[in-house]
């Protein structure tokens, strides 16, 4: 279990690496930068910026070096020093932008999961215990539903039944009195309050192929010798199914949760930006409108590696369970 | 006489429609061990499954009784009890146990084997953790599991077969239960390890004296653990008697042809086994009347095909059903026709001179990789350093336990794997540097049978383009050429010429063995090896292949590799044999010397491990612990030393050569001081 | 052969196989017929293939054209449909809808819009109206219905912020928002193909690399990633350039899935024993690929590719709706979304939301169908 440990974590360090060349090169190799969008705004202005003011502008912000020079200076800021580089339209470091919006993003990603669980799990075994039942039926319905909504068209109808039936409006995930204070139980539980609703808004998806999987797995497993051999020793029905067919279907549950949350932190981005919530989302796209490349391409690494890390914490999961990978491979 | 269990007109129902049991009468008496035989699709798995209502979705109990006595002298009917009532949680594993076939799938990977064991214990007594752990690890000491502290935190995975088969026992066995049903549960393993677990279970029901319903379609095994035998067709019991007088003086027709069909070991080794027509029908086809008649030798149309048949009691407690011994018997004359098999292939004594195929010093080493660079760490010597002649027209036998290496050569041969190093002469071309013209007269003259009759023709061909593709890839053929040769293909082995225009999916196991055979033949081989090319296929139809394929063989002039594990195929069709261990050939001779004269220490206990024909129940018998070593270890001297009796220290420094005079070779330095012993014994209990 | 003669055994297996074709029918026809008892995906078949009708013809489909606007009746919610009207003397069948009397509210500073009963407008079928190229070069004036006298104001789903028939639009949406999932996974098809077939044919080192470059893709998060590069394009990129950069971008990342079905396939079917048989047989690589192992797995792909084209489509939606994906003057459901950007506009126009319906739709048909698909492709399991 150790070195396969080890062993796990080393492979996460060139995807890491690969990561945050991907991130960066992706905000820095199409053309025009953040300077050349600041000359087309005072162009639309009708105030022509001189090309050596630009060029000027350019050195100061470091746009002239190579690219993989500039690559360098940022991550090797970003790793050594926890130095984001710059953003230029916040005119502050990256860092103080980020941390708190990434907290955000965590704890509505793992509260989307953890509504995923509790909700998909109990739904997927009633699914396949009690197959072509009502419920069964129902919950596949549903299941492919939620699968077929777009999650930013969900997120767009719960706020305008919110708003035209409750007449609250539910964007952001603080009132407005505490986006900007500090934190404080009232700012935790104001929070708390509106959570919920992107989080059932980011889950459902999620929720819809979790109960699939489930009831796709237990079914293979329902009728499976062990299960026949475990009947036979003389064990009830409920325990049994908790102890075989579940516990084996959670196997393969456990190796689909990292798509899963790529999924969720991916969707984020979106309902964050239809649900204005101070997440990651809405600044990522407001970065790369403007092209502030340090400020985007910082955004797009730290959802990387959120992923990143997200993948190893399940392949240790599925280790832990399944004695098969801890024995053969570790 | 005093039943534990009766069993009065049970009826299994699937799908709602389809009586795959249609009405079973059956006793399991205290005391002794009752075999169940039949072939596969006669219900006797279900039939086990029943008495423990674990039936699978969508088959049921739709009807009759199963009176189980319980300790306490009460009677409890098990089909009149809801599957999940608690009673049936309290017999389940307390009165009645079961063991399977499987026991890699029948015990779950992702708990340890104690887990597993205690959970059963558990479960039908107040015991704690600690206590449980206790008797679990003394019941695995009882069923001869090694080191069994240790084994108790093992997974299945980690286990081998006849371990894992040791495990589920133990876990069977823990709450001495009063009835253990084993559903074939020494079918998946090779012959030594058979062995070794048949022994287990032998002294096990003799020393707690518990009745054990042993399912098998082996009557080998039948002869081996049985005190009585049923047999079983179509979901009713055709024929009961002890096992001596069931297997000395069957009676009903069935009984007769599996007994004929079994390859035998005691006189003549070849004599032409006779096959049962057809084969099983599926239960919604149930023929009218008596269901065996259709492949039944004596039946009368005028009252077989319809009349319902019944139970005759020949006394002492021989029963049979069939109309030959009813009211009507006096319409019967009871003659069975002789065995009406092809030519004796004998006296086609080993053409001395030039060999077809010459193999010098093959070696296949398959290599284990592993890491994020796949880098090799080492190598499995699957074949190694094997030399061997094979002459025209001749079987040639290759037999060993699974991992030998028998496949794998037989696989180099027909060039599906790429030898390392040695060389190979076929009929003056070198096979290991074919190219051109040479490979395609390989291509053509050493075809290949394979195992596996669903797998080894492509669904999405029809059975002309399966058959005729050698030709069309090889040579000019035409179309009409092609389509004459899939027809004399075709009813050469049997089978209707109008079948070529139809896909595989509409043919039975046994047929798309015979469409595997067809499409070897069809460019008029040489050689032909046939890899396991008979062990999936039910006893009745692997005897009909078996004869097919010994016509074709002198119809058509053909030289067989035949590679299997099953000793009494080997002896039945090979003019040779090569018995094979660890990568390497351990004994080479005719099939006479090989089973009457063994010389290797190996050959002599897969002779003895041979179910049915050792003595039963007496005496000391040979029997190999421990298993197959791992071929990927190096090793010193001879790789059989840790298993086998006679070993000395020698063995384990002396790398054997194979040597040996007048054709009969063997690689044990001691095998001229040694007297082995040979195949049946003369107390044998199968019939002649 | 006499001797064989197993005239009993053959009959039980041919008679089982009587019901099935008696084993003529071919691998197709097997999974034609195991298809047709899905009905949910025979059911999102028929939509599926009526939805890319509608992309083929939608001018003639649709009342309007794209153009069409009319600022009175900016926000005009639907029209309600009547059957018939009771004109005093009776009532008369005739499908119509009623004009709309606008007055502005002043108080709130909103049109707000009343049924005129005087001014029915009367629906028909294969009315004239507009010109158009049916199919890019028939042309016509005919549409499928519309209102009988040309140019009356006719909103089925309402209209937007212009006053444009959203009804129209979505249909002509129709024909963007279908395709650009079909041209996006054929990209992704042939880049799936090619890699998981390199990775599954050669094996060894190559897989190992080509595998963990596919795990590295499928872990970094797609949208944020798709939203970087589309948000790369820039704006005097005319607009078909736009839809082609898009339908890249979606499959950059889209291929990894298919490559690894691809993969698996190849790996499994390389060690089944038909294909060794066709080795034997002498078959070359080529013969062995494609008569006997892209044939087998042929219809497992085109269940995958049903399945990949709503994640596609999901996409595309989303990133026009964001303002970084397609723009007008090319129309697709996401663009139509665009002009529900908030919530307030939602309140009082909610019929902007119809588009998305559309998607729904077409989601759930194409999810149906590769369902389906997926379950008939191997037709000889039980």
């Amino acid at each position: 279990m150790g070195s396969f440990m080890i062993r796990r974590i080393l492979y996460a360090i060139p995807a890491l690496i690969a990561v945050s060349l991907i991130s960066f090169l992706v905000i820095a190799i199409p053309p025009g930068d953040y300077v050349t969008r600041l000359a087309e705004m005072s162009a639309a202005a009708g105030d022509v910026m001189p090309i050596a003011e630009q060029e000027a502008l350019r050195k100061a912000y470091g746009l002239d070096l190579p690219v993989m020079v500039q690559y360098w200076n940022w991550i090797s800021g970003v790793v050594l020093r926890g130095d984001f580089g710059f953003s230029f339209s916040f005119n502050l470091p990256v860092k103080d932008v980020i941390w708190p919006r990434l907290g955000l993003t965590i704890v509505l990603s793992v509260a989307s999961l953890l509504f995923i669980w509790v909700v998909a799990i109990p739904i997927g075994i009633y699914s396949a215990v009690r197959r072509y039942s009502a419920g069964d039926y129902l919950a596949t319905f549903l299941g492919f539903l939620g699968l077929a909504v777009p999650n930013f068209l969900l997120a767009l109808a719960a706020m305008y039944i919110a708003f035209a039936w409750f007449g609250v409006n539910v964007g952001g995930l603080f009132s407005p009195e505490y986006v900007e204070a500090p934190w404080s139980w009232g700012r935790f539980v104001d929070l708390l309050g509106h959570l919920w609703l992107p989080m059932i808004v980011l889950g459902t998806a999620g929720t819809a192929s979790v109960i699939r999987v489930i009831r796709a797995n237990l079914l293979d497993e329902l009728h499976k010798p062990y299960v026949t051999a475990a009947r036979a020793k003389g064990k009830g029905e409920f325990a049994l199914l908790m102890k075989y067919p579940v516990r084996h279907a959670l196997n393969p549950f456990v190796s689909g949760q990292n798509d899963i949350f790529v999924d969720i932190v991916s969707g984020g981005t979106i309902v964050a930006i239809v649900m204005g919530l101070q997440t990651t989302g809405p600044l990522l796209l407001d970065a790369l409108r403007t092209q502030d490349m340090y400020m985007a391409s910082s955004f797009i690494l730290m959802l990387s590696v959120l992923v990143v890390i997200g993948t190893l914490l399940s392949d240790l999961l599925l280790a832990w369970l399944d004695p098969r990978i801890r024995y053969q491979q570790g | 006489m005093e039943n534990l269990v009766e069993i009065r007109d049970l009826r299994i129902t699937f799908a709602g429609a389809i009586d795959v049991v249609p009405g079973l009468d059956l006793n399991i008496p205290a005391g002794k061990t009752l075999c169940l035989v039949g072939e596969s699709g006669c219900g006797k798995s279900v039939t086990a499954k029943a008495i423990l209502q674990v039936i699978d979705h969508p088959g049921r109990v739709s009807g009759g009784s199963i009176n189980l006595r319980r300790p306490d002298g009460s009677v409890l009917d098990i089909a009149k009890e809801k599957p999940t009532s608690s009673v049936m949680r309290q017999v389940r594993g307390g009165d009645i146990a079961m063991i399977h076939q499987e026991p890699m799938s029948f015990l779950s990977p992702l708990y340890t084997i104690g887990n597993q064991i205690s959970e059963a214990l558990m479960l039908h007594r107040q015991v704690s953790e600690t206590e449980a752990r206790a008797e679990g690890i003394k019941m695995l000491e009882e069923v001869g599991m090694p080191d069994p502290a240790r084994r108790y935190d093992s997974y299945t995975f980690q286990l081998s077969g006849g371990q894992r088969q040791r495990a589920m026992i133990a876990m069977a066995l823990i709450n001495k239960p009063r009835l253990l049903i084993a559903d074939e549960p020494t079918t998946a393993l090779d012959v030594t390890t058979q062995a070794n677990i048949l022994d287990l279970l032998g002294e096990l029901q003799r020393e707690t004296g518990m009745v054990v319903l042993f399912i098998t379609h082996d009557l080998g095994v039948v002869a081996e653990i049985a005190d009585e035998v049923a047999v079983m067709y179509l979901g009713r019991i055709v024929e009961r008697a002890p096992v001596k007088e069931l297997l000395e003086n069957p009676k009903h027709p069935y009984t007769k042809g599996l007994l004929a069909s079994m390859p035998r070991l005691d006189g003549d080794f070849k004599a032409p086994l006779k096959a049962i027509p057809g084969m099983v029908p599926p239960p919604a086809l149930r023929p009218a009347g008596c269901s065996f008649h259709p492949r039944c030798e004596w039946a009368r149309k005028d009252m077989c095909g319809h009349v319902a048949v019944l139970d005759t009691d020949l006394g002492q407690g021989h029963m049979v059903a069939c109309h030959a011994y009813g009211p009507q018997a006096h319409k019967f004359d009871r003659v069975s026709r002789v065995s009406e098999v092809v030519s004796p292939v004998q006296g086609r004594a080993r053409a001395a001179g030039k060999p077809l195929l010459s193999i010098k010093n093959l070696h296949k080493h398959f290599p284990i990789r592993a890491g994020f660079f796949h880098r090799q760490v080492g190598a499995v010597r699957a074949v190694n350093d094997i030399s061997l002649d094979v002459f025209p027209g001749e079987t040639l036998g290759l037999v060993g336990e699974s991992g030998c290496g028998k496949s794998t050569l037989g696989q180099t041969l027909v060039g599906l794997h790429r030898a390392d190093s040695g060389a190979v002469q076929f009929d003056n071309v070198d096979v290991r540097a074919a190219r051109g013209e040479n490979a395609k007269k390989l291509r053509t003259d050493i075809r290949m049978v394979f195992q596996d009759p669903t797998g080894s023709l492509n669904p999405r061909m029809r059975v002309r383009d399966i058959i005729g593709e050698v030709l069309q890839v090889n040579g000019n053929h035409s179309r009409a050429e092609i389509e004459d040769k899939v027809q004399d293909l075709l009813a050469r082995v049997g089978l209707s010429p109008d079948y070529a225009e139809r896909y595989p999916h509409a043919f039975s196991g046994g047929q798309r063995q015979r469409i595997a055979i067809a499409r070897a033949l069809a460019s008029d081989p040489k050689l032909v090896i046939a890899d396991e090319a008979v062990s999936a296929l039910d006893v009745s139809v692997q005897t009909q292949i078996i004869n097919m394929m010994k016509a074709l063989q002198a119809e058509m002039g053909l030289t067989y590799i035949f590679v299997s594990h099953d000793l009494g195929v080997i002896a039945n069709i090979s003019d040779r044999v090569a018995v094979m261990y660890a990568g390497r050939i351990v004994e080479l001779g005719e099939t006479d010397q090989i089973f009457r004269n063994p010389r290797h220490p190996y050959t002599e206990a897969l002779l003895a491990a041979i179910p049915g024909r050792g003595a039963r129940k007496s005496g000391p018998r040979i029997r190999l612990t421990g298993h197959v070593p791992d071929t990927s270890a190096p090793l010193q001297g001879c790789a059989f030393a840790d298993r086998c009796p006679y070993a000395l220290e020698a063995c384990r420094r002396i790398q054997p050569t194979l040597k040996g005079a007048a054709g009969h070779l063997d690689a044990c330095i001691r095998s001229d001081e040694l007297r082995m012993q040979p195949v049946a014994p003369k107390h044998t209990t199968v019939p002649a | 052969m006499s001797t064989f003669d197993e005239t009993t055994g053959l009959v039980s297996p041919v008679a089982k196989t009587h019901q099935r074709g008696r084993g003529f029918d071919g691998h197709w026809a097997l999974v034609w017929q195991k298809f047709r008892r899905h009905r949910l995906g025979v059911a999102g078949g028929i939509v599926v293939i009526l939805a890319y009708l509608v992309a083929a013809i939608p001018e003639f489909l649709a009342p309007v054209t794209l153009e069409a606007y009319n600022p009175a009746y900016s926000y005009a919610p639907p029209q309600p449909l009547h059957l018939g009207r009771d004109d005093g003397t009776g009532w008369t069948f005739g499908p119509h809808v009623n004009a709309y009397k606008s007055e502005i509210d002043y108080n709130s500073g909103r049109r707000t819009f009343v049924e005129d009963e005087t001014q029915p407008i009367y629906l028909g079928f294969f009315v004239e109206g507009e010109s158009y190229n049916l199919l890019g070069f028939i042309p016509t004036n005919r549409h499928l219905f519309g209102p009988v006298i040309e140019g009356q104001p006719f909103f089925l789903f309402g209209a937007d912020r212009l006053g444009r028939d959203i009804l129209s639009r979505t249909i002509h949406g129709t024909r963007i928002s279908m395709t650009i999932g079909l041209i996006g996974v054929a990209l992704s098809l042939v880049f799936g193909i090619l890699i998981g077939g390199i990775s599954g044919l050669f094996g060894g080192v190559t897989d190992n690399v080509i595998q963990r470059f596919i795990e590295f893709i499928q872990s970094v998060p797609a949208i944020p990633l798709w939203i970087g590069l589309a948000a790369a394009i820039p704006a005097s990129v005319p607009p078909l350039q736009v839809y082609f950069l898009i339908t890249i971008i979606l499959s950059v990342l889209g291929w990894t899935s298919l490559a690894r079905v691809v993969r698996g396939r190849f790996l499994a079917m390389r060690n089944e024993d038909f294909v060794k048989a066709a080795r034997l047989d002498g078959c070359g690589p080529v013969r062995i690929i494609f008569r006997h192992m892209l044939p087998s797995f042929l219809s497992h792909i085109i269940a995958t590719v049903s399945l990949a084209i709503p994640g596609m489509i999901l996409a595309e939606t989303a990133l026009s709706y964001l303002g970084i994906g397609l723009r007008t003057p090319i129309v697709s459901w996401g663009v139509l979304l665009q002009e529900a950007q908030n919530v307030r506009t939602i309140a009082s126009a909610p019929w902007l939301l119809l588009p998305g319906v559309a998607v729904v739709i077409a989601v759930l048909a194409l999810n149906f169908l590769g369902d389906g698909l997926r379950d008939a492709a191997d037709p000889y399991a039980d």
